[in-house]
């Protein structure tokens, strides 16, 4: 008697049932499956290093050899921009990651606790946030030194109060549902409620911001290279080639462009399939 | 024989931004086993508070509640673990009170694997005869809250409240998210549980047909307080207090030859937030004289019936 | 016999999803006559609301989708005219309430201003005057002139469904969509609620389509009677023909699931089973699967309307027979 006669379909296969359906959300997904593969590939696709100068072939025009032609130094655009997708997206996810989890943490903690705990991590994060975020990515930036790797902890830490609030609001939402007071019916402990009920159920908006947030961490990263506070020469990064090319806009327009197109479309791509996800989590949008 | 349910004096207040919220406020009733009790009142009289406090989901501000004999007043938290085993509750809204990620099996089995007392093939086993005793097909084991409609959600709060094989129940308006048909379907089966299982209910509604339909005895709630409290259909054929006559008399009968004479309350509702020690309805009571600005005492005015009333007698 | 002051013919209305189609009406048809109070009782998703917001043409367009039927009003295919000129009708001829008194009123507004403004924007006279109407209105459904300048907080459920009903009658309609206007509300605030409309309907003249559930409301309120089931009216008749002589199955279902005051058995006797889903209804009778009379002929073909006594239709095979 223990077959399975209704076929059991995962929240995860749910979810991708209804993302499949919005197409820009698909073309999204397929165009940063593209940008990762190809930035992990790098090495392997990349005509030339990132770094290999070619002084007769300075800004060369598009050929066989070089697809999207040279710079200044003669080095290969298309293989920069390979070289330098590495960098943004390392920006983008770890930044990220960081201040996901540690806002997430804190959001959870002020929305589960209350009281003190709650104000005492708000009041704090208020403060905090009066900061304007660029200035101090900038500032963190020039006290720790311009390196990749601040930049990411500059963006990060910038960023950690976003989550930490949409945590705690949709903890609080979450908290007060008739469910969560079941659960404690039936003698569940807290820990049983956070894990099973309330976090399950508080984390779609985040996975949206989650996507949305790497977009605009890409972009923030390449705001840090451009101004030089981020990944540094000779090291290729869209925002760094883009201000490489500032002082060429007038003959070379395309030494900015192209990294210009791929944050552009990288921002675009994570943005729409943020706004996809949305869409897709809302079980009231069933259908 | 002692009661299953011993509840005295109970009060439970909240603190509010204006002052105390008096939401229960001096109840004490009694319930055997095996009986239901209803609780009837308007939206905000404190009866789904009453009901939550009963239970301990609420922490009581004063007053007792015995349990089989046993003071669970203020327990331990393994005391609480067992008063939870014992005492159980059905929500009212079948949308909200179950987790809508977790499917129908997974709910219903949550309490056993909580109390961690069973191995895995015989919850799967006490679950799937849990869906079988409320009537959920075995073909809904894996489907989600949202995929089926109120009656069936409202069997799956019912089965995760029989899992533990409690002795009493708080059914806090089961059936008032409810069809009118689907509505006695589900009174129907949780009748068939009480008899097969002697559970004792407190039945909170503010749906008064159905409440004199299940209850053996019922409270009129009125802003926190008791206002009268009587065998079911004495209370129907013999209200006492002036407010259980309005709120009898308000019931549309589905029945065009006994048109009801109404009786219209006029005036304000009086603000539970802290209250005059008099009687509460007083605002819209149409006997109300000096007197009523004392508080009122409960009267046992025949077997079993008592009202908070002192005027009853005259009107 | 006066004459009809709305007329549904065949109306057809269906909600298109990327993979369902709901059929939420089915050939319904139905008259109001003017003055009369005509309930349209029936369990949820049974196309009740639908029906109501396809009469003012408020149907959330995708994915609703009118497939068909005409819906005259005082003569006029109201299926047909402009948006501009549907307008002009609505809020001001027909009128509709809503069932949740706490949304229908704007929080930041006066409940004053909010009523004047319904005035104004289909009569065009000074606001002084449409001030003073909206203060008789005030009046008229028990609320004194000086609450005017309140705001919608500070009024209590009943109060604010009555504001409700102010704004609804302030322009003088000729008919009054109310749906489930005391569902929200408490037993004791219901019956005030219901009997002012009851008041202000014979005042006004108004005709009133009243959508609910609940059949003790019907019974307390209403002339004639449309028993709904899958978007379908299974029975239709005065209230007497519905309360004294239930005819089609489900309406007799509906009567014994109610727990009936007067009655001390310990059992109710439901419907068995479910409402059929909407996007898969049976081709037959849509009731034969739940009908303890279902035979053979019930799931396949659908049953005529048969008239059983002067203005008692009936839907079902088994009034055919007699």
């Amino acid at each position: 008697m223990k077959k399975k006669k209704n076929k059991k379909r995962s929240q995860f296969g749910e979810v991708w049932h209804r993302l499949k359906k919005n197409k820009i959300a698909v073309a999204s997904l397929i165009i940063l499956i593209l940008i990762f593969l190809t930035s992990a590939l790098a090495p392997v696709l990349a005509p030339y290093n990132y770094d290999q100068e070619d002084f007769n072939a300075s800004f060369a025009k598009p050929s066989k050899e070089h697809l999207l032609g040279t710079d200044r130094l003669g080095r290969d655009i298309l293989s920069r921009l390979l070289y330098g997708s590495q960098q943004s997206l390392k920006i983008g996810i770890y930044s990220t990651a960081f201040a996901a989890v540690a806002g997430i943490l804190l959001g959870a903690l002020a929305g589960y606790y209350g009281g003190r705990i709650d104000n005492l991590i708000m009041r704090f994060l208020d403060i905090y946030q009066g900061i304007p975020m660029f200035l101090l990515c900038v500032t963190l930036a020039a006290v720790l030194g311009p390196s990749l790797r601040n930049a990411i902890i500059a963006i990060a830490i910038s960023s950690v109060p976003g989550y930490a609030r949409m945590m705690r609001a949709s903890i609080l939402t979450v908290g007060e549902m008739e469910y969560i007071e079941a659960a404690r019916a039936i003698n569940a402990t807290d820990k049983r409620i956070i894990l099973k009920h309330i976090i399950p159920n508080a984390i779609s908006p985040l996975i949206v911001m989650i996507t949305m947030s790497m977009g605009s961490s890409v972009l923030a990263g390449a705001g840090m290279s451009f101004i030089g506070l981020g990944v540094q020469a000779p090291i290729p990064e869209w925002g760094a080639m883009i201000s490489d090319a500032r002082s060429f806009l007038r003959g070379h327009g395309e030494l900015a462009l192209y990294p210009g197109i791929c944050v552009i479309i990288t921002v675009l791509a994570f943005n729409l399939l943020g706004d996809g996800l949305r869409d897709a989590l809302d079980p009231r949008l069933k259908n | 024989m002692s009661a299953l349910l011993d509840v005295r004096n109970l009060k439970k207040y909240f603190k509010t931004g204006g002052g105390m919220l008096h939401a229960v406020d001096d109840i004490t009733f009694t319930l055997e086993a095996g009986k239901t009790i209803g609780v009837v009142g308007e939206s905000g009289c404190g009866k789904t508070t009453l009901g939550r406090t009963v239970l301990h989901l609420l922490e009581p501000t004063d007053g007792q509640v015995f349990f089989d004999g046993e003071d669970i007043t203020s327990p331990t938290k393994e005391e609480l673990k067992k008063i939870r085993e014992n005492m159980q509750i059905i929500f009212q809204d079948p949308y909200s009170s179950l987790d809508p990620r977790m499917s129908v099996s997974e709910s219903i089995s949550e309490p056993l694997v909580i109390q961690n007392k069973m191995t895995k093939a015989e919850i799967q086993e006490e679950t799937m005869s849990l869906m079988e005793t409320v009537g959920l097909a075995e073909r809904f084991e894996n489907s989600y809250p949202h995929e089926l409609d109120g009656g069936r959600r409202q069997r799956i709060g019912i089965a995760r409240a029989l899992a533990l094989k409690p002795k009493f129940i708080v059914c806090d308006e089961p059936v008032s998210a409810l069809d009118v048909s689907i509505q006695a379907q589900v009174i129907n089966l949780m009748l068939d549980l009480q008899e097969e299982r002697g559970l004792a209910y407190m039945f909170v509604t503010h749906d008064l047909s159905v409440v004199k339909y299940i209850s053996d005895d019922i409270m009129v709630m009125y802003l926190g307080q008791m206002v009268e409290k009587a065998p079911a259909n004495e209370l129907f054929s013999q209200p006492l207090h002036p407010y259980s006559k309005a709120l009898l008399s308000a019931i549309p009968l589905p029945d065009i030859d006994k048109k009801a004479k109404r009786i219209i309350m006029q005036g304000e509702i009086t603000s539970p937030i802290n209250p005059k020690p008099g009687c509460r309805f007083m605002s819209r009571c149409r006997f109300a004289c000096e007197a009523c600005k004392e508080p009122q005492k409960l009267e046992e005015a025949s077997a079993n019936h008592f009202v908070a009333c002192c005027r009853y007698k005259e009107i | 016999m006066s004459e009809n002051i709305l007329e549904i013919r065949d109306l057809v209305v269906e909600y298109h999803t990327d993979d369902e189609v709901i059929h939420a009406v089915n050939n319904v048809r139905l008259s109001v006559k003017k003055g009369e109070t005509i309930g349209l009782v029936g369990e949820t998703g049974a196309g009740k609301t639908t029906i109501a917001r396809s009469i003012l043409r408020i149907l959330p367009v995708p994915p609703a989708k009118v497939i068909g039927g005409e819906i005259f009003f005082e003569g006029q295919d109201i299926m047909k005219i402009s948006e501009a000129e549907m307008r002009k009708i609505r809020g001001n001829r027909i009128s509709m309430i809503f069932q949740d008194p706490m949304t229908a009123l704007n929080p930041i507004e006066t409940v004053g201003f909010q009523i004047r403004e319904a005035i104004l924007l289909h009569n065009k006279i000074k606001k002084v005057d449409a001030q003073e109407r909206a203060c008789k209105m005030l009046e008229m459904v028990g609320i004194p002139m000086d609450r005017y300048n309140e705001y919608p907080h500070q009024f209590s459920g009943g109060m604010k469904q009555r504001v409700v009903i102010a704004m609804a009658l302030a322009c003088n309609p000729e008919l009054l969509l109310a749906d489930e206007p005391t569902t929200a509300l408490d037993v004791t605030i219901q019956a005030q609620v219901l009997d002012m409309m009851k008041d202000l309907k014979e005042r006004l003249g108004t005709s009133v389509i009243l959508i609910t559930h609940d059949l003790g409301v019907v019974a307390d309120s209403c002339d004639s009677v449309a028993v709904i089931y899958a978007g379908e009216i299974v029975e239709y008749g005065t209230a007497v023909h519905i309360f004294k002589t239930p005819t089609h199955p489900y309406t007799v279902g509906l009567f014994n699931s109610l727990p009936r005051l007067d009655s001390t058995e310990r059992r109710l006797k439901p419907i068995k089973g479910l409402m059929p889903d909407p996007t898969n209804l049976p081709k037959g009778c849509k009731f034969c699967d739940r009908c303890p009379h279902a035979t053979e002929k019930c799931s396949t073909s659908v049953p005529e309307v048969v008239e059983v006594t002067p203005g008692h239709l009936v839907k079902c095979f088994l009034s055919e027979v007699k």
